[in-house]
């Protein structure tokens, strides 16, 4: 509690100084820096503070950008609603949010944009109208093809693959094994099988004896695709405990601090996940963009994000950052202190 | 004429163990025709570990329910005290890895206390303390961890071998549950307290007349339930090496299902722990079946509720049929 009214205090401080700050930076010269804002869920989180450093990368390339880290101490709408009201009178030049709620935020931002500020959203979006671009990390066609690539590099474009899924009515899940679907069937992939889907229903004893059934069901198994956080960790032990690491291949969606044993241990040779360290930074980049009027953020806009790429704009302004990011036992320990 | 009476009482039970180890048959073929190699040594093994967790908590809870209560708590404070286990193994790799299971345990301990506490003392029934502490122990777990988990690389090895070591070739989970289930049965049929309990929920009424204290066996139950909760908790977290704040979510439902299978009279006063065993296996077998008999998960689901259904009527009418069999003995 007493942690909360500090950091609101600090938040009204910085609110007021903002305001003093502002008003005497135009009086005496015209602001060098913009101030592009990456407003997130909550402090003190690990993800969060990666998207903070995608930020400043960004920052440092594009050389004419101040970015600002913020945050409530809770994770709840009012507490960005706060922030941003503050923002506002800061006359900072955009705000990149990952929202604690699509719509209790909406009436702020479009307070926020009237004033000028460019407002867009990323991974964790605002209804269409609170923002000009929602930013998601990835699509479900990416992810589902993507976890195919991977467990194809890892038992060498050949056997028999099941699928380890969190709860068969998920529909996430179910649409990313309707990607993974389609992607085996293309003609690299004509030596491997997806042989069946069972569902662990996010909870570890049982994803991990569905792992096993997996195992016994088909002895001769090469690979197993876990595409959700704690289906691919209990997955791991479950080959491991079967004496199985090496001849069943493992990947999925994890957390790396999570899976970091067993990526560094070869169980699960390579998984993937979104970056949140690429979502600071394409968020960066696309903010700057729209603050410079290089885009408008209108469906069709073309977006420049240094080493990500493009960002295409798509129908009501929500667009796709790209293909997740892959983790390996070189670059795991990294990305494990982080999220 | 109290002899008599046990050795009815036995036989009956006997019974009930044998109709199980009967179906137990029945299920096992069934499974193995559709999946050859499940009733295998290697994956006999693999089951008895795996439902090692199941059969200690059913018996803390097999307690609660023949003293006519219900411990929904079951799941909530295997959640904690693993957590809390795992959090310690994480911060002081240091300690041996007995002492942390030794403070898993005794925070169980503390948590079925204080179900105890309110049951016999404060007087709430037990469903409802124990629906209320199964949302603020589950509370409890999300706020020590702060949302965070504790995985392999941050447990130590020896914390991960308290259940996957083995002794003599079985693994250490098992030998726990084998312990557990010796000192149990022999707490619930060679001993005052056991019988006490049994008297409790047989007919409260008389067995305070008595002198039965209802009070001390309310408190006495929950704080074994607690025991085995809490010692189950560090034996699951360590054997998935994942302590993750849903922990045995719906586990406390799996435990009065093995107790109800394995013919525990959920009004209470009758059951043994034997039976208990054989309806948590029971429970497993069909846990480790239905991933591999090739069926979607709708019907397992279909399949999982029609079972426990299935064994809870056999119990009604059987003990209807028992129910008979005294009234007329007492016409004679």
């Amino acid at each position: 509690m007493t942690k909360r009214i500090v950091v609101l205090s600090l938040v009204i401080c910085l609110a007021v100084t903002g305001v003093l700050f502002a008003q005497g930076a135009s009086e005496a010269e015209e602001a060098k820096d913009l101030k592009l804002v990456l407003l997130v869920k909550s402090l003190g989180n690990g993800f969060f503070e990666a998207v903070a450093d995608g930020g400043e990368e960004a920052a440092a390339e594009l050389g004419n950008v101040e970015s600002i880290y913020m945050g409530p101490s809770a994770s709840t709408a009012e507490g960005q609603i706060d922030i941003i009201e503050s923002l506002i009178a800061q006359r900072v030049d955009g705000i990149a949010i990952s929202a604690n709620d699509r719509d209790a935020l909406i009436p702020v931002t479009k307070k926020a944009m009237n004033a000028g500020i460019k407002v867009i959203s990323f991974d964790s979006g605002i209804s269409v109208g609170g923002r000009i671009i929602d930013l998601a990390p990835s699509d479900e066609e990416l992810i589902g093809r993507q976890q195919v690539q991977l467990i194809a590099e890892l038992t060498g474009y050949k056997g028999k693959v099941g699928i380890v899924s969190a709860t068969s009515q998920a529909t996430n899940q179910n649409s990313w094994i309707e990607w993974m679907k389609q992607e085996i069937q293309k003609p690299e992939y004509a030596d491997m099988e997806l042989v069946d889907v069972v569902y662990g229903d996010d909870a570890a004893d049982k994803s991990y004896r569905e792992a096993v059934g997996l195992m016994q069901k088909y002895p001769d198994l090469a690979g197993i695709i876990s595409p959700t956080t704690i289906g691919v960790l209990a997955a791991a032990k479950a080959i491991e405990d079967e004496g199985k690491k090496g001849i069943v291949q493992l990947t999925g969606l994890g957390l790396p601090s999570e899976m970091q044993y067993y990526v560094e241990n070869g169980t699960c040779g390579q998984m993937a996940l979104w970056n949140p360290i690429d979502l600071g930074y394409t968020s960066t980049f696309i903010l700057e963009a729209l603050v410079t009027g290089a885009v408008e953020g209108k469906e069709g806009d073309v977006i420049q994000v240094g080493r990500m790429g493009t960002v295409t704009v798509g129908k009501d302004g929500s667009s796709i950052m790209g293909t997740p990011f892959v983790f390996n036992a070189e670059n795991i320990a990294t990305y494990a202190a982080m999220f | 004429m109290h002899t008599n009476r046990t050795a009815a009482v036995k036989n009956i039970l006997r019974k009930r163990e044998v109709s199980l180890l009967v179906l137990i048959g029945v299920l096992l073929l069934a499974v193995t025709l559709r999946a050859p190699g499940f009733a295998t040594g290697q994956n006999a093994s693999r089951i008895i570990n795996d439902t090692s967790i199941l059969i200690m908590v059913s018996i803390g809870q097999f307690f609660v329910i023949l003293a006519g209560g219900i411990d929904l708590s079951v799941g909530s404070i295997i959640a904690f005290s693993g957590m809390a286990a795992s959090m310690l193994n994480q911060a002081q790799p240091g300690i041996p890895a007995f002492v942390v299971l030794l403070v898993g345990t005794v925070i169980g301990v503390l948590l079925g206390m204080l179900n105890g506490t309110l049951v016999a003392f404060g007087k709430v029934p037990a469903i409802i303390t124990t629906l209320g502490t199964m949302s603020i122990f589950r509370g409890m777990t999300f706020v020590l961890s702060k949302g965070q988990w504790v995985t392999a690389h941050e447990m130590t090895q020896s914390y991960m071998n308290l259940p996957h070591g083995n002794f003599l070739g079985v693994s250490n989970l098992i030998w726990w549950g084998v312990l557990v289930s010796a000192v149990m049965l022999t707490l619930s049929s060679y001993t005052k307290s056991g019988r006490e309990i049994y008297a409790i929920g047989g007919n409260r009424t008389a067995a305070k007349f008595v002198g039965v204290s209802e009070k001390k066996i309310q408190f006495m139950i929950f704080t074994i339930s607690g025991l085995l909760s809490g010692l189950s908790g560090v034996m699951w977290t360590a054997r998935y090496a994942a302590a993750v704040n849903e922990t045995a979510s719906g586990f406390e439902l799996q435990t009065v299902a093995a107790c109800v299978i394995g013919g525990v009279s959920i009004a209470g006063g009758s059951g043994a722990i034997p039976g208990v065993i054989l309806g948590a296996l029971f429970l497993g077998i069909i846990n480790n079946a239905l991933p591999v008999i090739n069926l979607s998960p709708f019907y397992q689901m279909f399949i999982q509720g029609f079972i426990v259904l299935f064994a809870m009527l056999i119990n009604t009418l059987s003990a209807r049929h028992n129910e008979k069999m005294l009234l007329n003995r007492r016409r004679q």
